[in-house]
């Protein structure tokens, strides 16, 4: 559809039933900023201005992570999953777009059974695993969790982009003696970069805010993310100290809000391949 | 090209060393997922349905459990509660796909489409806060939202227009659990609708304009026939989502207000696996349960996987080069 399907009177039409339906988000984020910055709030109107809900960008709170700290677990949590994801699940991705070998077809149909999963009736399985394997309460096992339960749907993204690429491309560097690997890293990879780079910019968003994995199966409170601490401040909802709940919600929330905000443009692409037309 | 001046003895030579290469590669390639798969995800499912044959619990420990068959299962079959959480599933996953998921999403991706990429831009970003705003967060802005006078904005607002406050969540458990979940899963078709729209040839549009189509024409007649893969690939995967995804549910309502008046089956799995109320938690219903939650979505997947041609999305490459 174009922008000029409709004329500029319907433009404006168009952007007004947008807003409306928009509204609800607006207002719902227009009060946690407002809430972050008040003593208290009563629907949207604030009573008092205070900066003291801010007081973990320069303090520990008593009993609980520092927020900088959980802030760095969380970032390399996140950077460390979607690296990896990216790169794993093209090299499996390319081997499903490309090669032919026994078993194939049976690896594409799991994944999907895979899915159906619910990952949350997982952890107990995942848990007793995880302590056989020596990973319990270790930030390399749960990104290894976070890594294996996204890879599937991964994958079959991944494959989508593989899949677009024509074969004239490939078979050139083949005759010329490339071998598949060179192929892969050299020929088949800078083609699907944007793709690669929307999906790795997804997998960054998952890991940071992941909470069920840190929360069950990382429990050290010095290597806490940011999900695990925002649950403990608000966990006991009597005795919650709301200000303070708020003003965290925001400073956690805007690096992913900047991210996507940043990329957006460059996201659309993660579909194009994937989806049939 | 190289290989075209290549000497015959150093081609052949290179020809020996491709097909030991592509022994190797599939190995090589798919190596690491495969491990990391099978170990974390493929062998905790198999667990899981192996902790469902037991009567695993906080009572019985990790030593003193028995193995009971499909014990587990004849519990589920014989629960009162199991016309009613099946009830309340169906309502969750079809209400908000059909109003949400897939509705929303498609009104959405029309209208940003008519809007510069700047405008849309701006709209597509609001919509994906909900989605990239950690659910823990999220709730809390939700139950505040909807909570009585004078802290609720809902309630709020409605006052301004004399309609009496009241807690919101409470006194309408399913709309608001239903949208929710539909403003967070709304942005999933937004993206893939838009992206499907934009592949569309302008030509389409200004030779329908031409022929003095309305918008409304265009819309019915050019986009939404356009569409039909993508309508479907988000039912499909979002049916999954939804199946699977109760944590907002956890988060607000917790499966009330009242006795299981919003408690889905995933809910009802966690509740009985992780945390009960009675401080007895049974690992081995929870995981009865979600293995027959597995079977639900498999019926489902199967029924998309038809329609989709599963077939044709795994083909075989059509040419191979070792």
């Amino acid at each position: 559809m174009t922008p000029d399907a409709v004329g500029p009177h319907g433009r404006w039409g168009v952007a007004a039933a947008l807003m409306v339906l928009t509204a609800p988000i607006i207002v719902l984020y227009g009060w946690l900023l407002l809430a972050s910055f008040s003593v208290t709030i009563t629907g949207l109107v604030p009573h008092g201005l205070t900066l003291a809900n801010w007081r973990f960008l320069w303090q520990t709170l008593p009993n609980e992570a520092n927020a900088w700290v959980a802030a760095g677990n969380s970032l390399t949590f996140a950077v460390t999953v979607a690296v990896l994801e990216v790169l794993v699940g093209a090299m499996a991705a390319y081997a499903l777009s490309r090669l032919t070998f026994p078993g194939r077809g049976l690896f594409l149909g799991s994944t999907i059974v895979l899915h159906s999963f619910p990952s949350v009736t997982l952890l107990i399985a995942i848990f007793l695993i995880l302590r056989a394997l020596g990973l319990y309460d270790r930030l390399a096992g749960v990104i290894l969790v976070k890594l294996a339960l996204d890879l599937p749907l991964g994958i079959w993204i991944m494959k989508g982009f593989f899949d677009a690429v024509p074969w004239d491309v490939e078979m050139a560097a083949l005759v010329d003696g490339y071998s598949r690997i060179r192929v892969w890293w050299k020929v088949m990879l800078p083609l699907i970069r944007p793709g690669l780079f929307a999906f790795a910019i997804f997998a960054f968003l998952s890991g940071w805010n992941e909470f069920l994995l840190p929360y069950v199966l990382l429990p050290s409170q010095d290597s806490q993310t940011l999900s695990v601490l925002m649950a403990s401040l608000s966990g006991e909802e009597r005795f919650a100290d709301y200000g303070l709940v708020t003003a965290l919600s925001v400073f956690y929330i805007l690096p992913a809000v900047a991210v996507f905000a940043l990329t957006q443009r460059y996201l659309l692409r993660i579909f194009s391949g994937g989806v049939k037309g | 090209m190289g290989a075209l001046e290549a000497a015959p003895a150093a081609r052949r030579r290179g020809a020996v060393r491709n097909v030991l290469r592509g022994a190797a590669s599939p190995v090589f390639f798919l190596g690491p997922a495969v491990l990391l798969i099978a170990a974390l995800f493929l062998a905790p499912a198999v667990v899981t349905v192996a902790i469902s044959l037991t009567n695993l619990s906080v009572a019985t420990g990790l030593t003193h459990y028995r193995w009971i068959g499909i014990g587990n299962y004849g519990l589920i079959a014989h629960s009162p509660w199991l016309v009613l959480v099946l009830r309340n599933t169906v309502l969750y996953v079809v209400a908000t796909l059909v109003l949400f998921n897939v509705g929303f999403a498609l009104v959405l991706a029309i209208l940003t489409a008519h809007l510069s990429d700047r405008a849309a831009g701006v709209f597509r970003v609001l919509w994906m806060l909900p989605r990239i705003t950690p659910s823990v967060i999220l709730a809390m802005m939700w139950r505040w939202f909807a909570a009585e006078p004078p802290y609720g904005t809902v309630s709020q607002v409605l006052g301004l227009v004399g309609i009496p406050g009241h807690n919101w969540m409470n006194a309408h458990p399913w709309a608001f659990v239903v949208a929710l979940n539909g403003f967070v899963g709304a942005s999933f078709g937004m993206i893939i609708f838009s992206s499907a729209i934009a592949g569309i040839p302008r030509d389409q549009y200004l030779a329908a304009q031409v022929d003095g189509a309305s918008a409304w024409q265009q819309v019915w007649r050019i986009t939404l026939p356009r569409l039909r893969w993508p309508i479907l690939f988000v039912t499909a995967y979002q049916t999954l989502s939804l199946l699977t995804s109760f944590e907002y549910i956890l988060l607000t309502t917790n499966g009330g207000p009242g006795f299981y008046t919003t408690e889905v089956w995933s809910l009802y799995a966690f509740h009985l696996a992780l945390s009960n109320y009675f401080g007895n938690t049974q690992f081995g219903l929870g995981a009865a349960l979600a293995a027959v939650l597995v079977v639900l979505g498999l019926g489902a997947s199967l029924v998309y996987l038809r329609v989709f041609r599963f077939g044709e999305l795994v083909a075989a490459p059509r040419i191979e080069v070792n």
